[in-house]
């Protein structure tokens, strides 16, 4: 397979996680939305992470700032931190179990809630409501499957 | 094994430049005047994936109106025509009453309150994120769509328009953080500023001082103060009222009449002619979508 396509893979899986964050919902389950970019974008750096890195999270984290219409460069701030701590630590982190990776996702993803709340507070004064980090939970939920079927689709196309 | 990070700056310095550029953007953002027009050319960038991520819902609701039995159709129907009769009805009325009060202005020697033109938006996204509450619209400046320019929808008033691609637009929700709106209560006539708090189901009555006159079930009307919404359309209903002596002021929370969390149409009003910021050019060269009904 070309080189090029495998690339591309990875920006397919990313451009549709993208879609699925914007997808339209019914508002009873709307809240429970995980944040699919950030959680595809954590297998490519922990599975490719001189592929997938910095420059890459950030223009995720913009055009997610782009389409959701927080201020700009809130959700890129946010993804550069999650890229930075999954990429400094991807050895470590290869070697937990889908649990023990399940449970630090969760960690991380309560991270970036809590940065972007924290700029969104200090930019536009929002209040915080426990509700908004059932994507925490959520995501933790949703991180296995994505995990299993992003280390298949990678190995298939043998992307590395 | 392959060595990582063999090429280009190192991790924490990647990161720095990213925090780096972040922060530039936010502040471009934020806090200076040009992000408008920045965001209007980003909306239009990324609008195609707006209609991909909308499709699987149009197809739901195409298949599901493909399928619809006859029999139901024709009762939608029928229902319909009732709702057209009653509303046309209805409508006569107003016209007269509308004359009436056109005749009474000019008594008075006001200017008169004109109708302004419509146009129906479908909604391509409505914003999921806690912090922002925005729908994107289909409509954008080749359908003479402006900066600013008020939404509404059947129930009530939605929100207002804040940056307009080619064919389509983003509007920001009354309920959200960063809106704030002139009403005026429908009993009392008071004025009063409502502020959105992040939540779709409520808004916030700010600066009342604790003698004023508010109840539970009153009804907020736009008072048209505030220059970007037209006097009198109904935005929301008092649900609780607290006189608290320790706060500086009461606190009094609103329901907004319009469903903010489902939104699926809504209705681009163009302001009264003569006090609208919008090109009077514009306004001409529109063909009037409903001047039948009217």
């Amino acid at each position: 397979m070309q080189n090029s396509w495998r690339f591309l893979y990875i920006h397919l899986t990313l451009l549709l996680a993208l879609l699925l964050n914007v997808m339209p919902l019914p508002a009873a389950v709307k809240l429970f939305r995980p944040d699919w970019p950030l959680l595809v974008l954590c297998y490519w750096v922990l599975a490719l992470p001189h592929r997938t890195n910095i420059g890459t999270a950030f223009m995720l984290g913009f055009l997610v700032d782009v389409m959701v219409g927080t201020v700009l460069g809130v959700n890129a701030f946010g993804y550069s931190v999650i890229c930075f701590v999954v990429a400094a630590n991807h050895l470590k982190i290869r070697n937990f179990s889908v649990l023990q990776q399940s449970l630090l996702v969760g960690l991380l993803l309560a991270l970036y809630h809590l940065v972007v709340f924290w700029l969104s507070h200090f930019l536009t004064g929002v209040y915080f409501r426990a509700a908004y980090l059932w994507p925490v939970l959520t995501g933790m939920i949703v991180w296995p499957y994505i995990f299993w079927f992003l280390r298949r689709t990678r190995r298939q196309f043998k992307i590395q | 094994m392959k060595p990582f990070f063999d090429r280009g700056p190192s991790l924490p310095l990647r990161l720095f430049i990213a925090l780096l550029c972040s922060v530039g953007l936010i502040t471009l953002d934020h806090y200076t005047d040009s992000s408008v027009q920045l965001r209007s050319y980003l909306t239009a960038t990324v609008s195609p994936l707006f209609y991909l991520a909308n499709m699987p819902q149009d197809m739901v609701f195409g298949a599901s109106e493909q399928f619809m039995s006859q029999q139901k159709l024709i009762e939608e129907n029928s229902r319909l025509k009732d709702t057209l009769l009653l509303q046309n009805g209805q409508l006569q009325r107003l016209q007269f009453l509308q004359q009436e009060n056109d005749k009474l202005r000019a008594l008075l020697g006001t200017s008169p309150v004109t109708e302004g033109q419509r146009l129906i938006a479908e909604v391509l996204a409505v914003y999921s994120h806690p912090f922002s509450h925005q729908i994107v619209l289909n409509k954008g400046s080749k359908d003479g769509v402006t900066n600013g320019q008020p939404i509404i929808d059947d129930l009530g008033v939605l929100g207002q328009v804040v940056s307009v691609g080619p064919s389509s637009s983003r509007a920001l929700l009354i309920a959200d953080n960063t809106h704030a709106m002139s009403v005026r209560v429908e009993r009392t006539g008071l004025s009063a500023v409502a502020e959105g708090i992040g939540q779709s189901d409520a808004l916030r009555l700010i600066h009342l001082p604790h003698s004023t006159d508010v109840e539970v079930g009153d009804r907020l009307l736009t008072s048209g103060l505030d220059g970007v919404f037209p006097e009198g359309y109904p935005v929301a209903q008092v649900i609780k009222v607290q006189r608290d002596a320790r706060q500086p002021f009461l606190q009094v929370l609103a329901e907004p009449y319009a469903k903010l969390d489902r939104i699926r149409y809504a209705l681009l009003v163009w302001p009264h002619r003569g006090t609208s910021q919008v090109d009077p050019q514009i306004l001409e060269e529109m063909t009037p979508p409903e001047q039948g009904q009217d």
